[in-house]
């Protein structure tokens, strides 16, 4: 089973002591989010059970903080996530032809993911950018002001970028 | 010129770093209330301010502090509220991007006020990198000897931390906040309990919006009167707003509460007037919960008055004819926009964000969200009007938290102000999959009398 590497549990060390003496449950999200970053881009019940016994939490309370927010991924994502904001103002400036476009060009919809692995579209509700609308956030930032054009230059750079990493 | 308290200077080249900002005057506040003020002076000041919270809800900031209980022995809490995910908002995000010191700065002083040595700013998990510039702020503020212990020698000791949430909007509320701070579920609290008597680990806090927290460094600095001098009324200070939708120039402005909402709209200054030439149909004032406005009733209220940018004129008239402040969140929907679609895009981001907890909230914006869809779609029925209208009547004021009121009021508002497009899409199914509804009698021109 995968278990931190040494930065990682640093990382975890710094966000347990962040907290008084015994309210270390405290730390439940920010770990979560180092086991998503750590492996693979979502959680496992094998590394919800690793955070319950690194946090000494009993499992259900790991599974149901994991099931109550959205940014948790319960089952694989591709290796790009694309999270495009479908409310109100996102809608108002074009959101819906954001998914299409994404859609006709890696043939995802909402919650698919590509046959090779690379892609995942989700739709999300808003995420605080409704002035620079459409917009999707992609790892840990905002793409913004989206047009077909600039969703296809995001995709290439994603290939490439995947490809330098390989 | 009109006066800026918060964002004057977050575009100084550099305002991000801690040398910059310093040399700006930044921490000028921390300074004068550690060393010559005691914290129940700094709870006075922003009493006088007559500040008000900023988060929405637009409680008095002075009075929320002074009901924070003192028990002997037991630790008191400041968190700050960064959970900003009010559809339409964006402003705290703008605030902490661009000068994350004055956010550092207020939770210091507000701290110090409110005799907190460990303070936490819970920031909505999706604003990562905001989280990394803040992290960066609080260890240059560390580094320079604004945190930690024994702050300027005054024998004052802090530690300051953010902490990520996950994805949920409930989140914002407070209760919910502090659980979700504590690593559970956030599903709000029975009140009472208040915060200010059981918050964190069921010590006192208080939990305050990031722009209500920046606030109170001018007021520290320049005095509350000060303060209370701009704006108008119970409206006092400035306020960000973060305009987007159908506009020139959506972004975030801070205002004084003194100028109109036309003005607002079509001054250069501001949003710029609205694109391509087009009318303007309907506005959401004060962030997706509160009741939209259409045109006519936005510029003017129902006695005909000039409507003003602040808490008061924004609400005059009540929900028949008003609307509310909220968070600043200000949405605008020109003559192409569909006010069935819309409410539809709303009623299903609540049903998302519903923590499932109350039957009303949790079955009723499942309800909405379907009947509006299917309303939207043009296979409605004439009799879904009146049942959306009858569900949100049964969710509001029957749940535990404020999310279901806020559920409810664009539902009702839509209908109140726009049954007219509603019964369009019922009698014409198939026109309304393929234009909007237009204008109506209810919207722009600017100066049409209120019918």
């Amino acid at each position: 089973m995968a278990q931190f590497n040494e930065a990682q549990m640093a990382e975890f060390k710094r966000l347990v002591a962040r907290y008084p003496e015994g309210k270390h449950k405290s730390a439940l999200l920010p770990v979560l989010h180092l086991a998503q970053d750590s492996f693979g881009g979502w959680l496992s019940s094998e590394t919800m059970d690793y955070v319950a016994e690194l946090l000494q939490i009993k499992p259900i309370e790991v599974y149901e903080v994991a099931t109550f927010y959205t940014m948790y991924n319960l089952k694989p994502v591709g290796k790009y996530l694309f999270e495009v904001c479908q409310t109100g103002p996102c809608m108002l400036n074009g959101s819906d032809d954001v998914v299409e476009h994404i859609f006709n060009t890696l043939g995802i919809r909402p919650g698919e993911t590509t046959s090779d692995g690379m892609f995942t579209l989700k739709v999300v509700e808003c995420l605080g950018a409704c002035g620079y609308a459409p917009m999707m956030q992609l790892g840990k930032t905002y793409r913004e002001h989206l047009t077909k054009q600039k969703v296809d230059e995001i995709i290439a750079e994603c290939r490439k970028n995947a490809a330098v990493n390989n | 010129m009109r006066r800026k308290l918060l964002l004057e200077k977050a575009h100084v080249p550099g305002i991000r770093t801690y040398e910059v900002y310093r040399k700006e005057g930044g921490y000028r506040s921390v300074e004068k209330a550690l060393k010559s003020m005691s914290p129940d002076e700094v709870v006075e000041e922003v009493k006088k301010s007559g500040l008000r919270g900023r988060g929405g809800a637009g409680f008095p900031t002075g009075m929320k502090w002074s009901f924070l209980a003192k028990p002997e022995g037991v630790p008191r809490y400041l968190v700050c509220n960064a959970d900003e995910s009010e559809p339409g908002t964006f402003k705290d995000r703008y605030l902490m991007e661009f000068i994350p010191h004055l956010l550092i700065e207020g939770m210091i002083t507000s701290s110090y006020a409110l005799g907190a040595n460990t303070s936490y700013i819970y920031i909505r998990g999706e604003y990562a990198w905001i989280t990394d510039i803040l992290e960066q702020a609080i260890e240059e503020a560390k580094h320079n000897g604004w945190l930690g212990n024994n702050i300027l020698g005054t024998g004052y000791s802090l530690d300051l931390y953010v902490q990520r949430g996950a994805g949920a909007y409930i989140c914002g509320e407070e209760t919910a906040l502090l659980e979700s701070l504590e690593g559970k579920r956030g599903n709000p609290r029975i009140k009472p309990p208040f915060p200010a008597v059981k918050g964190l680990w069921d010590c006192p806090t208080v939990v305050n919006n990031v722009e209500t927290i920046a606030a109170v460094v001018p007021i520290v600095n320049d005095g509350g009167e000060e303060y209370a001098k701009i704006g108008v009324g119970r409206s006092t200070g400035t306020k960000l707003i973060s305009a987007c939708g159908n506009i020139n120039k959506p972004g975030v402005y801070e205002i004084d509460m003194t100028i109109s909402v036309e003005e607002f709209i079509y001054s250069d200054e501001y949003c710029g007037g609205i694109p391509n030439g087009k009318r303007l149909k309907a506005c959401i004032p004060g962030g997706s919960s509160v009741p939209i406005l259409p045109a006519n009733l936005l510029l003017k209220t129902a006695k005909g008055e000039t409507r003003i940018m602040n808490y008061e004129s924004l609400s005059d008239g009540g929900f028949a004819t008003g609307s509310m402040m909220g968070s600043g969140g200000f949405i605008v929907l020109d003559e192409d926009q569909c006010v069935v679609k819309h409410t539809y895009t709303l009623a299903r981001f609540y049903r998302h964000e519903s923590c499932g907890q109350c039957s009303p909230c949790r079955e009723g914006t499942g309800w909405m969200e379907k009947i509006l869809l299917r309303l939207d779609r043009g296979q409605g029925k004439m009799e879904d009007i009146d049942l959306l209208w009858d569900i949100q009547r049964k969710i509001e004021g029957n749940t535990i938290c404020p999310l279901g009121d806020a559920a409810a009021w664009p539902v009702a508002a839509a209908i109140r102000h726009f049954r007219d497009e509603f019964e369009w899409h019922v009698l014409h199914p198939e026109e309304a999959q393929k234009r909007n509804y237009g204008l109506a009698h209810y919207a722009d021109p600017i100066h049409v009398p209120v019918a």
